[in-house]
C-alpha cells in the first residue's frame, strides 16, 4: 500500500465506494418490483400471506435503500473530490445525465418510500399501490440514467472535443449510445436475479429454521420461478453484450478471453492464469476454436489479440472476474431450474434444495461485482474510452490524505456491510408472529 | 442571451436547493444531535417525527451538488477538491446518520444503543462539517489563518441553528413532556445561535474586502437594512415564544420553526447578494464556471417539467403525515 501513488489510491477509493454502493441498488431495483408484485397480489385477494410478505420485505427494502442512498450521495461528491478533471472536461455530458437521475428518480424514490413505510393508516390502498409503483419506476429510472452515463464512458458518441473539453452535439446519440441497451438490460436482469435469490434464499432459511409465516412459501416460489426464467435470459443478454463489446472495445474482449496474439480459430480458455509479463496464459484449459465460434459465429473467425492494443486493460483481474461471474451464473441457473422443477409441480422443496438456496442468498452480489469489475477494469486506462485517460483527470491530493480517507471509508463500509448482513439474518430468524404482521408499527418498521 | 441568463437561473436553483436542504435536513440533524438528551421512549417519538421526511430532505443536498456539477463543472472540481477533508467528514457523518435510522430498529435490541449513538454522532459530525464548508466557501476557499478561524466559527455556529430548527420541528410534531423538553432545548440553543449570527455578520465583511465593499457603500447600505432588521425581528419573536410556550399553552409554538426558517431565508438572501456574481468568491464568476449552453438548455427542460411535480408531491407527503407523531409512528390524522 505504501508504494501506491495518489492516482492509484484515488482509483482504489473510488472502486471501493462503487463496489459498496452497487450492492444496494442491485437489490433495491429488483426488490422494488417484487414489492409492487406483492402489493398487487394483496390488493387482488386481500390475503394475509401477501400482506405479510409485503411488510416483511418492505423493511429489507428500507434498509437496503438507506444504504444505497448514503453511499450514492458519497459518490455524487466523489466525482468532484477524486476526479475533478473528469467533471471539468466532460461535465457538459456527465452533468446533465447525472442531473436527470436526481430529477426523475431520486426525489420520487425518497418521497414515496415514506408512504410505503408509514402510510398504512394514512392513505388508501390505491395511493399505497401508486407509491409502490412510483418507487419501482424511480429505481429503474435511476438505473436508466446511470447506465446511460456509464455506457457513454464506454462507447462515447454524439459529442465533439474543443480545446480538451467535451461538448454535446446530439443528446439522443449520447443517451442511446451503442453499448447502453445491452448494459441496461444486463444490469436490470442482474438486479432481478439478485433479488430472486435473496427472496428465495431468505425464505428457504426461514423454512429450514421453522420460523416461516404464511407468506414465506409464496415468496419462495416467486423467487425460484423468477430465477429459473431470468437465469437463461441473462446468459443470452450477456452473450449479446459481449458481441457488442467486441465491436466497440475489442481490447476488453481480448483481456476477457486471454487472447494474446491475433489469430484465426482462437481457442476458448476455460481456466488459466494470465501472465502479462510473459504474454501468455499459464495452466490454460482450452477448447479449440470455441472463442472464435462464440464471438464471430465461425470456427475460423479472426480475433484480435492483446498485442494489437498498446493500451489495453490489466489482463488478470478482467480474466478472473469474468470467470467468477460466469461460474456463479451457471450455478444460479442450475439451482434455479432444479428448484423450479419442484415448484412447477406444486411439490415442497427437499431440504437439500432449501440449503442450496440459503447458501446462494447473496450469490447475486458476487456475480454483480465480478461483472462490474470486468466492464470497468476492462475500460482502463481510459475514463472516457479512447478519448480521456484516467491519469489525466485525477485530483492532486497527497497520497497521505488519500490513504487516510481510504482507510476511514474501508472501515466504515466493512462495518456497515457486516451490520446489513447480520440484520437481514436477524430479521429472517425472527418467528413470523413476532413480526407484527397485522399492524406493522412504523417506528418499528424503521425510518426509511 | 441564453449564455447570460442560463447560468443565473442555475445559480438560483442551486441556491434554492441548498437553502431547502439547510432548513429541511437542518431540523433532522438538529433532532439527531438532541437524541442523547431524551429518554428511550422519547427517542422513538423524535425519530418518528422525522422518519417519513428525512430521505427526501437529504435529496436537496444531492440536487444542490448536482446543479453545481451540471451547471458549473469548473467550480465543482475547485470547490470539492478544496473541501476534500470536510466533505469526506460530512459524508461519513451522513452515512452514519442515514443507516442508523434503520439499524436502530431492525438490528438486535442490544445493538439499539449503539445505533442511537451513531445517529447522534453522525448528525453532529455532518453539522460541524457543513458549517466548516459553508465558512470556507463564503470567504472564497482561501486557507489563510483568518479564513480558517472563520470556517471554525461557522462550524460551531451551524449546529446551533440546526438545534433550534430541530427543537422548532419537535414543537410542531410532539406534545406533552417531550414538547416541554423541546422548549428547554430551544431556549438553550437560541442564544448561541443569535450570538453566532451576529458574529458572522460582523466577521464576514472583515474577512472579505469584496463583501465589505458591497455592503458598506451608500446607498446600498440603506437598501440592505431590511435584511438585518427583519432578522432581528424574527429572532426576538422566536425568543419571546420560547419564553412563554409550554405543553399546557402550546399556542403559537409553530412560530419558533417559522421564525428560524425566516432567518435562514434572510441569511440566504444576504449571502446571495454578497457572493453575486461569483460562484467561488473572487475567483470564478457564474459565467466563467458555466457549462456549455447546449448542456444547460437540455437540463433546463427537465428542470422546468420535473421540479414543480417534485415540490407538489413533497407538499403532498407533508400533508399526509401532518399532525403529531407518536412513539408508534403515525396513526390516523386527528
Amino acid at each position: 500500500m505504501f508504494e501506491l501513488d495518489a492516482t492509484e489510491l484515488a482509483r482504489i477509493q473510488f472502486a471501493l465506494n462503487m463496489s459498496f454502493h452497487i450492492l444496494f441498488p442491485a437489490v433495491s431495483i429488483g426488490l422494488a418490483w417484487a414489492l409492487l408484485f406483492f402489493r398487487v397480489q394483496y390488493t387482488r385477494g386481500r390475503s394475509e400471506a401477501w400482506e405479510f410478505a409485503y411488510y416483511f420485505w418492505v423493511k429489507v427494502f428500507a434498509l437496503t435503500f438507506a444504504l444505497g442512498v448514503v453511499s450514492g450521495v458519497t459518490m455524487s461528491f466523489q466525482f468532484g473530490t477524486n476526479w475533478p478533471g473528469f467533471i471539468e472536461r466532460a461535465g457538459n455530458i456527465t452533468g446533465p445525465l447525472l442531473g436527470y437521475e436526481v430529477l426523475t428518480a431520486f426525489f420520487i424514490e425518497a418521497t414515496f418510500l415514506g408512504i410505503m413505510l408509514f402510510g398504512k393508516n394514512r392513505v388508501s390502498n390505491g395511493v399505497h399501490l401508486l407509491a409502490a409503483a412510483l418507487v419501482a419506476i424511480g429505481t429503474t429510472m435511476s438505473a436508466f440514467w446511470i447506465l446511460s452515463l456509464n455506457s457513454w464512458m464506454q462507447t462515447p458518441q454524439g459529442h465533439e472535443i474543443v480545446d480538451g473539453k467535451f461538448y454535446a452535439l446530439d443528446w439522443h446519440a449520447i443517451i442511446f449510445n451503442p453499448s447502453f441497451p445491452y448494459r441496461l438490460a444486463h444490469m436490470l436482469v442482474a438486479s432481478l436475479l439478485t433479488t430472486a435469490f435473496l427472496l428465495a434464499g431468505t425464505s428457504a432459511s426461514r423454512i429450514l429454521r421453522n420460523v416461516h409465516g404464511p407468506g414465506t412459501e409464496r415468496v419462495l416460489r416467486t423467487g425460484v420461478l423468477l430465477a429459473a426464467v431470468l437465469a437463461p435470459l441473462q446468459v443470452l443478454l450477456g452473450d449479446l453484450h459481449g458481441l457488442n463489446t467486441l465491436e466497440h472495445q475489442p481490447a476488453k474482449i481480448a483481456a476477457i478471453e486471454g487472447i494474446w496474439e491475433t489469430q484465426a480459430g482462437a481457442p476458448l480458455t476455460l481456466f488459466g492464469i494470465p501472465d502479462e509479463d510473459a504474454g501468455r496464459t499459464r495452466f490454460a484449459v482450452e477448447i479449440p476454436r470455441a472463442a472464435s465460434l462464440i464471438l464471430t459465429h465461425s470456427g475460423d473467425g479472426v480475433l484480435q489479440g492483446l498485442e494489437d492494443f498498446p493500451q489495453h486493460p490489466p489482463v488478470l483481474p478482467v480474466f478472473v472476474s469474468f470467470r467468477v461471474m460466469v461460474g456463479i451464473g451457471v450455478v444460479m441457473l442450475l439451482v434455479g431450474w432444479w428448484c423450479a422443477f419442484y415448484v412447477v409441480r406444486g411439490r415442497a422443496l427437499p431440504r437439500a434444495a432449501l440449503r442450496a438456496l440459503a447458501l446462494l442468498t447473496f450469490a447475486g452480489w458476487a456475480a454483480v461485482l465480478a461483472g462490474w469489475y470486468v466492464t470497468e477494469i476492462g475500460r482502463q486506462p481510459w475514463i472516457v474510452y479512447g478519448e480521456l485517460a484516467v491519469a489525466d483527470v485525477v485530483a492532486d491530493h497527497s497520497a497521505g490524505v488519500m490513504r487516510g480517507t481510504l482507510l476511514a471509508y474501508a472501515l466504515l463500509y466493512a462495518a456497515l456491510l457486516a451490520a446489513y448482513v447480520a440484520t437481514l439474518r436477524h430479521l429472517s430468524a425472527k418467528p413470523a408472529a413476532s413480526l407484527q404482521m397485522r399492524a406493522p408499527t412504523p417506528s418499528l418498521a424503521g425510518g426509511g | 442571451m441564453a449564455e447570460e441568463v442560463l447560468p443565473l437561473v442555475f445559480m438560483a436553483v442551486m441556491g434554492l436547493s441548498l437553502l431547502l436542504y439547510v432548513i429541511l435536513d437542518g431540523y433532522d440533524l438538529g433532532i439527531g444531535m438532541l437524541l442523547p438528551f431524551a429518554s428511550s421512549a422519547e427517542k422513538d417519538v423524535m425519530i418518528a417525527a422525522i422518519g417519513p421526511f428525512w430521505d427526501a430532505n437529504e435529496t436537496w443536498l444531492v440536487l444542490g451538488v448536482g446543479v453545481l456539477l451540471i451547471a458549473f463543472p469548473a467550480a465543482h472540481g475547485l470547490v470539492l477538491s478544496s473541501l476534500y477533508l470536510p466533505v469526506t467528514t460530512m459524508l461519513i457523518g451522513l452515512i452514519l446518520r442515514g443507516v442508523s435510522f434503520d439499524f436502530r430498529v431492525k438490528a438486535e435490541v442490544r445493538q439499539k444503543r449503539l445505533w442511537n449513538r451513531a445517529f447522534a454522532a453522525g448528525s453532529l459530525i455532518a453539522a460541524l462539517a457543513q458549517g466548516w464548508m459553508l465558512g470556507s466557501y463564503v470567504t472564497g476557499l482561501e486557507t489563510q489563518p483568518i479564513n480558517i478561524a472563520f470556517a471554525a466559527l461557522i462550524a460551531l455556529t451551524l449546529p446551533a441553528l440546526y438545534l433550534v430548527l430541530g427543537a422548532g420541528w419537535l414543537l410542531v410534531k410532539t406534545e406533552g413532556a417531550l414538547f416541554d423538553r423541546a422548549v428547554v432545548w430551544g431556549r438553550k440553543a437560541v442564544l448561541p445561535m443569535g450570538l453566532a449570527l451576529l458574529a458572522i455578520s460582523i466577521a464576514t465583511p472583515l474577512v472579505s474586502a469584496t463583501i465589505r465593499a458591497k455592503w458598506f457603500s451608500l446607498p446600498n447600505f440603506i437598501g440592505l437594512m431590511p435584511i438585518p432588521l427583519a432578522t432581528t425581528v424574527a429572532f426576538v419573536a422566536v425568543v419571546a415564544v420560547l419564553q412563554r410556550v409550554s405543553s399546557a399553552r402550546p399556542a403559537y409554538a409553530w412560530l419558533v420553526l417559522a421564525g428560524t426558517i425566516l432567518m435562514c431565508v434572510l441569511a440566504a438572501i444576504g449571502l446571495a447578494y454578497s457572493l453575486y456574481p461569483y460562484v467561488v468568491l473572487d475567483r470564478l464568476t457564474v459565467w466563467e464556471a458555466a457549462a456549455a449552453t447546449s448542456s444547460l438548455t437540455f437540463v433546463l427542460v427537465g428542470l422546468v417539467i420535473v421540479l414543480p411535480f417534485t415540490l407538489a408531491y413533497t407538499v403532498f407527503v407533508y400533508r399526509v403525515f401532518r399532525g403529531k407523531a407518536t412513539a408508534l409512528g403515525y396513526g390516523s390524522p386527528e
